[in-house]
């Protein structure tokens, strides 16, 4: 197995019963992440492309096949276990930022920290960290109804990377942003992915938020349709 | 920060529906916490009472009198140890308002009947039996009027009055008594019923009631029997039972308090427990894209659950201990002015912890199920949610 492989799905099946009727999202999927890869989901509504991103993020479980992430099978895992290991190796970024309303910029990164023995002030250096790389350390005190819908993203964004997580998954990050803010959003996913070598698999709908990743995979009626290298 | 601010800051989002469920868990405790310490009041006469005790009262109600003569006839009942009576004086001291539970009593009897809820040091014990003048008054009765032994008191009476003229009495505070257990009543006066026979206007020979000790409480019944029996078609019948009886009946001309107290307290918590299960089932399913996303975070689901529960504990602990302390304060506020109708009025300890119980089962009636709600969410199911 490659030293730089992170995620390996193999063979990979989701279904559900609705009624007496068994729907299948997705059968024998297959697919690999490498590290440091800024992989771009995309496909129509229904296609299960959310779907495929719980299950990367241990949040859904597959019907069938393997799953593995660093060279350990996750499928099989208890969610107790699961829980345990999405806090050490995910981050998650949202569409809609999904913030804590009643806490401020800073008590929301710090969320991820609470689920790791670090010290009180080790916890708020990592927070300063986290909150200036996405430039926002002056809002670090604001409410997430005081920001704007970019700064709140970016608050998101701080949340997932603080933890120092070794996969960034995006579900429509930008799905609830103007174009200029989420180009900035975008960029900054870009730079996590290049300057600090975070894997990234994000969801997208939109064709341009889809360029900036190192390649998209087009997913159909639960199979991907054609792989192409976008940059 | 820590689990513990974050269960805070659920708490405080919206303060206005933070108060009024503290406020409703407020009046609820409130009500328990005054009408269980009425009801403990109450009954604390019956809790005392000695099991080998027996009031012989009129057979008609116990406020008529009964002839002195009796005394004497009671005592000779095989089974009958020690045998002493009193007559109500409807006592109060210089204004109508400071009223008095003060009796006439045979000082010998009473203080062998009543040996443990009577203890008077002993040269106080033989000054009261050598002066006629003499009382002794409750520690707790001498402190609320200031009195002292050698004091010279006046006291009224609002039913006798003296054959010299006037409701006034004169008597010497000759010693001032304790019981053996805390909370028996020292809130009471006693004085020698020969001194009152001979200055009373009107009354003759009669008293209000006999108390009598047997030998063994096994005999009560008998006892009471031969009593009642000896006094059947006499210008007096009697009606003779055991102290706690007599306390319950007196007790009863009010009402059953026991039912009444229940009824109030069980509606209250009733009404407070689907209020309060309401707002905390609404407010956890208000934050149910919140919870998802904690669990999606890393944050385990028992941790959820213990948030969530610790949430609506907290919730019934603050309007609770609030309620409970104001239930304290009413109670110690009246106290004063009900002392000689309820000189046991207290919120104890035991019934706070009681109170405690009943919030922290509150707490966790109400936050159960919004618990098991948060622990067995879905993420993927609460996002689809919206």
């Amino acid at each position: 197995m490659s030293q730089d492989l992170l995620f390996q799905l193999n063979g990979v099946s989701k279904s559900f019963v609705k009624g007496k009727e068994e729907i299948s999202i997705f059968s024998d999927l297959n697919l690999t992440i490498e590290r440091g890869d800024f992989v771009a989901i995309m496909g129509p509504s229904g296609s299960g492309k959310t779907t495929l991103l719980n299950m990367l993020g241990g949040v859904d479980q597959p019907s069938g096949g393997e799953v593995s992430f660093d060279g350990a099978r996750v499928d099989n895992l208890s969610e107790s276990a699961l829980t345990r290991w999405r806090a050490h190796n995910i981050g998650f970024i949202f569409q809609f930022y999904n913030l804590m309303p009643m806490l401020n910029a800073a008590r929301n990164v710090e969320l991820p920290l609470l689920l790791t023995k670090l010290s009180k002030a080790q916890r708020r250096k990592n927070v300063e960290t986290a909150l200036a790389l996405v430039g926002l350390s002056d809002r670090a005190k604001h409410m997430p109804s005081e920001m704007s819908g970019g700064q709140q993203q970016r608050v998101a964004i701080a949340r997932a990377i603080v933890s120092d997580p070794k996969l960034l998954l995006c579900d429509e990050p930008t799905g609830d942003l103007d174009r200029t803010t989420a180009d900035e959003i975008l960029e900054m996913l870009q730079l996590l992915n290049r300057d600090h070598g975070k894997t990234i698999v994000m969801v997208t709908h939109d064709p341009a938020a889809a360029k900036y990743a190192n390649r998209t995979l087009h997913l159909d009626k639960g199979k991907f349709v054609q792989r192409e290298l976008v940059a | 920060m820590s689990d513990l601010y974050l269960i805070y800051k659920n708490m405080t989002r919206k303060p206005l529906r933070l108060f009024l469920t503290c406020f409703a868990i407020f009046i609820a405790f409130l009500i328990y916490g005054a009408v269980t310490t009425l009801k403990s009041a109450l009954d604390a006469g019956i809790d005392l009472a000695a099991d080998n005790r027996l009031v012989v009262v009129n057979k008609i109600n116990f406020t008529q009198p009964l002839p002195i003569a009796y005394a004497q006839k009671v005592a000779a009942v095989e089974g009958v140890e020690h045998v002493t009576y009193a007559n109500w004086f409807g006592g109060y001291y210089q204004e109508a308002r400071n009223q008095i539970v003060a009796m006439a009593v045979e000082p010998e009897s009473l203080l062998q009947v009543y040996e443990r809820e009577i203890v008077l040091p002993l040269e106080q014990r033989a000054a009261w039996l050598g002066n006629r003048q003499g009382l002794i008054a409750g520690k707790n009765l001498a402190q609320r009027l200031g009195w002292k032994v050698g004091d010279r008191v006046p006291v009224s009476s609002n039913i006798f009055s003296h054959k010299e003229g006037g409701h006034t009495w004169d008597f010497v505070v000759e010693g001032i008594f304790t019981g053996s257990d805390p909370q028996h009543d020292t809130n009471s006066m006693y004085f020698h019923y020969k001194y009152f026979m001979e200055t009373q206007s009107f009354g003759g020979d009669w008293i209000g009631w006999i108390t009598l000790t047997t030998v063994d409480p096994a005999q009560n019944q008998r006892i009471a029997d031969e009593i009642d029996n000896g006094f059947a078609n006499s210008q007096a019948e009697t009606d003779t039972s055991t102290e706690a009886a007599f306390s319950k009946a007196f007790i009863e001309q009010i009402g059953n308090i026991g039912l009444i107290i229940f009824g109030v307290v069980f509606m209250a918590f009733f009404t407070i427990l689907i209020l309060v299960g309401n707002t905390m089932a609404l407010a956890v399913r208000e934050r149910t894209g919140e919870i998802a996303v904690l669990k999606t975070l890393g944050f385990a689901a028992p941790r959820i659950f213990k948030m969530v529960l610790t949430e609506s504990l907290l919730i019934a602990l603050i309007g609770g201990l609030a309620g409970l302390g104001a239930a304290w304060l009413i109670v110690e506020g009246a106290k004063a002015t009900m002392a000689q109708f309820l000189p046991n009025l207290v919120l104890d300890s035991g019934i706070a912890l009681q109170a405690l119980a009943f919030m922290l089962l509150l707490g966790l009636v109400t936050g159960l199920l919004p618990a098991l709600n948060a622990l067995r969410l879905n993420i993927v199911t609460a996002f689809n949610r919206g």
